[in-house]
């Protein structure tokens, strides 16, 4: 173990910015009352280290692991550090998606009253540093204490509107499952360790367990980190707590908290268990498309914008599943090049989508603080009010479509190119399930792009639906703020970058996978210049998204100017055309529960819909549709209900008289005896 | 990759793009004939779509005051989507210097798009009928989209390859023999061109009622030269997917890039085969009728079925 050098490695570095954050936080809280001290000095300074942050981290990708134990913690029981490629990746992530929302939140909180706002300066700056400690960590102390700082910081952000009792309870569940997840880790570790009662992840990799408490350790880490995830069946605390948090701290949890837990999965699975088996591939893939699939599903039912994103974070949690498993099936079978590819790809949507929901989530806050507006029922033309985040809003939504040359269809293209290896696999009926899995993804895809396409047109597009909303609310109606604007265009860029050089990220993860499987792509995949994305040969599959987008720009502008040049730009205004129906008003517009109609129709067994129909003779009609969540009934009342069962039991034995208790503890004794003599 | 300084195959590239782009109000106006004929009434001539182009380019653009630049701009993005589709379809030959650039994952990318701005165009101004025609355009696509993507997936796995030129390269220098999975993929693949250009039975091109409309509900507001850009773009999108088709199915006597000895015959062949598809396109909308709108994804999940069949059967066969 090296001593802590105090020389800016990244590990230094980076464990400094996670000082730094703590101590950010805690700074803004002694000039008490002062809120222009936390917006203008304490969020900036948090962003900064967040860029710092990733700088660090990106070189780490490029250097050998390093280690490092502080002398804190318990006596004998010192925090470890350690910093490898997939930490840098991850803290790369974590710094530079942080770094965009934490300046948006800057220019968001504006109208926070100083106290509430040192607060939540507070808890967002421990929240921060709490999952860069999550990816530091090097034992399971740490990782722990990490992960429940994460857990708890992150639960009171989700309640900052605590006088609200939704908002109390969506707390509450995601605590709940939280903490069902944090013990599934617990015992994880536990397993892992073999009896040795060493918790440092290095005795953790050394440890060689049995196959059956290998897979037990797999089972507990994939639950485990899927409830944080949202993996279904444990998504249901997501669509909960992403809308009942304040707009930035929702980007966090959904852009970066939920890939802690692709980090821990892919931590512990490739690396600190080892030995990957196709089976538990099977698995993870399975799971997976299911997760994709309900989750857009789900998606395409919502009208409250901010829950809609949310279940779009359980279905990208899927997509990352599906390349995870494929990945982890290929290496099952002894093929080191296409299981890579499918981590490649895994890692690069959990980066994708840090970076398109962050932005998204983003907008819809902007939308939330200038109009009040959550429901998308009540929106409409808002590119007109507030063109900015439109625009912003529009590269998120296209982003997420997976529509090219943006970063979305990169790691959904990179997941297609592992699904195609499939004719590598020896065992018939996996070979035969795997591209169906890739079917799943492209179903997934299209029908996103259905729900963006209802996003977008019915929230920014059209006219506003109901008219007491088409003039600007009093106080507010306006574009997003100078700070906002920044905030979201860090990450529009971010979209580009990430999906116009895929090449550079390819060699980066190419990196972190040769140093958790050993193995990496073919070196005919990574001699290839900038322009081109190649992941196994030339012949084979190769994209270019700067030629693509170059060529798209340049034949569209040549059209412009060549209708331009040969006809005329004449352009006179009038009214809609309105098809000889004279009475039309901005309320026939569809609504987002109408877009989703043909949905509900085409997938009607999938969802639990109350439907409420007014009879022919009904003097004021409604209508009314509820869809609600088929894992409720299935799974958590049933749960709940046993639980309030055995706790009714358990309660007869509280009879309120001492005489009866001494009996108790009298009978414990006996036979403790009988059993420990 | 190596073909891209090559400038034979640059001017090739460009012959290609501009041949489709220009060629493809041909095929519509054939189709629209032989439709005729089929039908029993006196046919337009085949030139009609040019001189309905050259009208619509003539007259003033009537806009609806609200519309956004979003609206504005999205003509052109269809139309260059559509034009980018023509330079990667191995229309006249394969192995051009830009098909490595894009994919048949990037090609149904592109589709997608363009689709995705038509809808968003199509929501832009706020009408009712512009909503709906969105709506099922979505509706249409989310399963006509995946059920195109594994139809060449199937030519993919047969291939190991997911470039159109290797998957052509291959199909078309094979031994000859009879693929299942092609037959599987090749219906799959008739479905998907009716529903994503809005022919019969999934849309009428012609239909004039507003409430029966797809596409047409979409383009409503459009007029002059930006209605005359969108129908285009449709046209090209047609004449893409025919020769997708013609690519996968029937490849024969295609060039290769640089070849300008072949082109003769490899424009002769095109010819041929547009020839018999466009109007067995045309009988097929004549035999056929339009379906409820809520069949339609019964129909297309038929097309993605047989088209996951089709992919089961590859490995199945081969394995």
């Amino acid at each position: 173990m090296a001593p802590p050098s105090l020389d800016f490695s990244p590990l230094a570095g980076s464990l400094a910015v996670a000082v730094s954050w703590l101590a950010i936080g805690v700074v803004g809280l002694i000039p008490a009352g002062n809120a222009l001290f936390a917006r203008r000095l304490a969020f900036p300074a948090g962003a900064l280290a967040g860029l710092a942050l990733a700088a660090f981290g990106l070189q780490a990708v490029w250097l050998p692991a390093a280690q490092l134990v502080l002398p804190l913690g318990l006596p004998d029981l010192p925090f470890h550090l350690r910093i490898d490629p997939l930490a840098g990746f991850f803290l790369t992530l974590l710094g530079a998606v942080a770094a965009g929302i934490t300046i948006y939140a800057a220019g968001y909180f504006r109208s926070e009253t100083a106290g509430r706002l040192a607060l939540i300066a507070l808890q967002y700056h421990v929240f921060l540093a709490s999952m860069a400690f999550v990816i530091l960590a090097d034992d399971a102390y740490l990782f722990m204490v990490a992960w429940e700082t994460m857990a708890l910081s992150s639960y009171f952000l989700v309640t900052t509107d605590h006088r609200l009792p939704a908002i109390r309870s969506a707390g509450f569940l995601y605590l709940l499952i939280a903490h069902l997840g944090a013990l599934t880790i617990l015992l994880c570790f536990g397993v892992m360790q073999g009896g040795q009662g060493d918790y440092t992840f290095d005795a953790l990799r050394a440890a060689e367990l049995g196959p059956p408490w290998a897979t037990l350790a797999f089972l507990l880490a994939f639950f485990g980190f899927g409830a944080k995830a949202g993996m279904i069946p444990l998504h249901v605390w997501l669509p909960e707590a992403h809308p009942a948090a304040p707009s930035p701290v929702s980007a966090l949890m959904s852009g970066i908290m939920i890939k802690t837990a692709i980090y821990g999965m892919v931590r512990v699975i490739y690396d600190l268990i080892g030995g990957v088996r196709w089976e538990w591939g099977l698995l993870v893939l399975a799971i997976g498309a299911a997760t994709t699939l309900f989750g857009v599903l789900y998606a395409l039912m919502q009208h409250d914008l901010k829950r809609l994103l949310a279940y779009h974070s359980v279905e990208n949690i899927g997509i990352i599943l599906l390349g995870l498993g494929m990945s982890m099936v290929f290496i099952g079978f002894g093929h080191p090049a296409a299981g890579v590819l499918g981590l490649i790809a895994a890692l690069y949507h959990t980066i994708n989508h840090a970076v398109f929901k962050g932005l998204l989530f983003l907008g819809a806050g902007t939308i939330l603080h200038s109009s009040g507006l959550r429901d998308l029922n009540d929106m409409g033309g808002l590119i007109r009010r507030m063109p900015n985040t439109a625009f912003y809003f529009l590269i998120g939504a296209l982003a997420i479509s997976a529509l090219p040359p943006l970063n979305g269809f990169v790691s959904e293209w990179l997941t297609f190119q592992t699904a195609l290896q499939a004719p590598l696999l020896e065992h018939g009926v996996v070979r035969s399930l795997v591209p169906l899995f890739a079917a799943t993804l492209a179903l997934a895809g299209a029908l996103t792009a259905m729900c963006f396409v209802k996003v977008y047109g019915i929230a920014f597009l059209g006219q506003p639906r109901e008219a007491r909303h088409a003039a600007p609310a009093p106080g507010g109606g306006h574009d997003a703020g100078l700070l906002e604007r920044v905030g979201m265009a860090w990450l529009a860029a971010g979209c580009f970058v990430l999906g116009l050089l895929p090449s550079t990220f390819l060699e980066m993860l190419n990196r972190v996978s040769v140093s958790l499987t050993g193995g990496g792509l073919p070196a005919e995949a990574l001699e290839s210049s900038w322009l081109w994305l190649v992941p196994t040969a030339p012949e084979q599959a190769s994209y270019s998204p700067v030629i693509f987008l170059s060529v798209i720009v340049a034949v569209t502008l040549l059209t412009f100017l060549l209708v331009r040049r040969f006809y005329h730009g004449r352009v006179r205004y009038s009214d809609p055309w309105d098809c000889g129906y004279p009475e039309q008003s901005s309320r026939m517009q569809d609504t987002a529960d109408a877009f989703g109609q043909s949905i509900r129709h085409v997938f009607g067994p999938l969802y639990l819909m109350k439907r409420h129909l007014p009879a022919a003779d009904d003097p004021a009609p409604r209508y009314s549709v509820q869809i609600e969540d088929r894992h409720w009934y299935l799974l958590y009342l049933p749960i709940a209900r046993l639980a309030e069962f055995v706790s009714s039991k358990v309660g007869l034995l509280q009879r309120g008289r001492i005489s009866i208790y001494l009996l108790y503890s009298f009978l414990t004794l006996i036979a403790l005896l009988v059993f420990v003599r | 990759m190596a073909e891209m300084d090559s400038l034979p195959g640059i001017a090739f590239q460009i012959l290609q793009s501009v041949f489709v782009v220009l060629a493809a109000p041909l095929l519509t106006g054939w189709i629209n004939q032989c439709r005729a004929w089929l039908q029993n009434r006196s046919a337009p001539s085949i030139l009609l779509p040019y001189y309905t182009l050259a009208k619509l380019f003539h007259k003033d653009a009537v806009m609806a005051r609200d519309a956004s630049p979003l609206f504005r701009l999205t003509p052109y993005v269809l139309f260059g989507c559509m034009w980018l589709a023509a330079g990667i379809v191995p229309v006249l030959a394969t192995d051009l210097p830009f098909a490595p650039a894009a994919d048949i994952i990037a090609l149904v990318g592109v589709f997608a798009l363009a689709r995705v701005f038509a809808a968003l165009a199509a929501m832009d101004i706020g009408t009712p009928f512009g909503g709906l025609g969105a709506r099922r355009e979505m509706l249409i696509g989310f399963l006509a989209e995946p059920a195109m993507l594994m139809t060449l997936f199937t030519a993919a796995f047969i291939s190991g390859s997911t470039q159109l030129t290797t998957i052509v390269e291959t199909l078309a220098h094979r031994d000859f023999a009879i693929y299942p999975s092609l037959a599987f993929a090749g219906v799959a693949f008739l479905m998907v061109l009716l529903a994503e250009n809005a022919r019969i039975p999934i849309d009428n091109p012609t239909t004039h009622l507003e409430l029966t409309m797809v596409h047409e509900a979409m383009i409503l507001e459009y007029s002059a030269r930006h209605l005359a850009l969108v129908e285009w773009a449709v046209a090209i999108k047609l004449f893409a997917y025919m020769t997708i088709g013609i690519a996968l199915f029937a490849p024969w006597g295609i060039a290769e890039g640089g070849d300008w000895g072949g082109l003769p015959l490899a424009v002769a062949a095109l010819a041929v085969k547009l020839t018999l598809a466009g109007a067995g396109l045309a009988l097929i909308e004549t035999l056929l009728a339009k379906l409820r709108l809520f069949l339609a994804p019964e129909f297309l999940a038929t097309a993605f079925l047989l088209a996951v069949l089709g992919m089961l059967i590859h490995f199945l066969v081969s394995g």
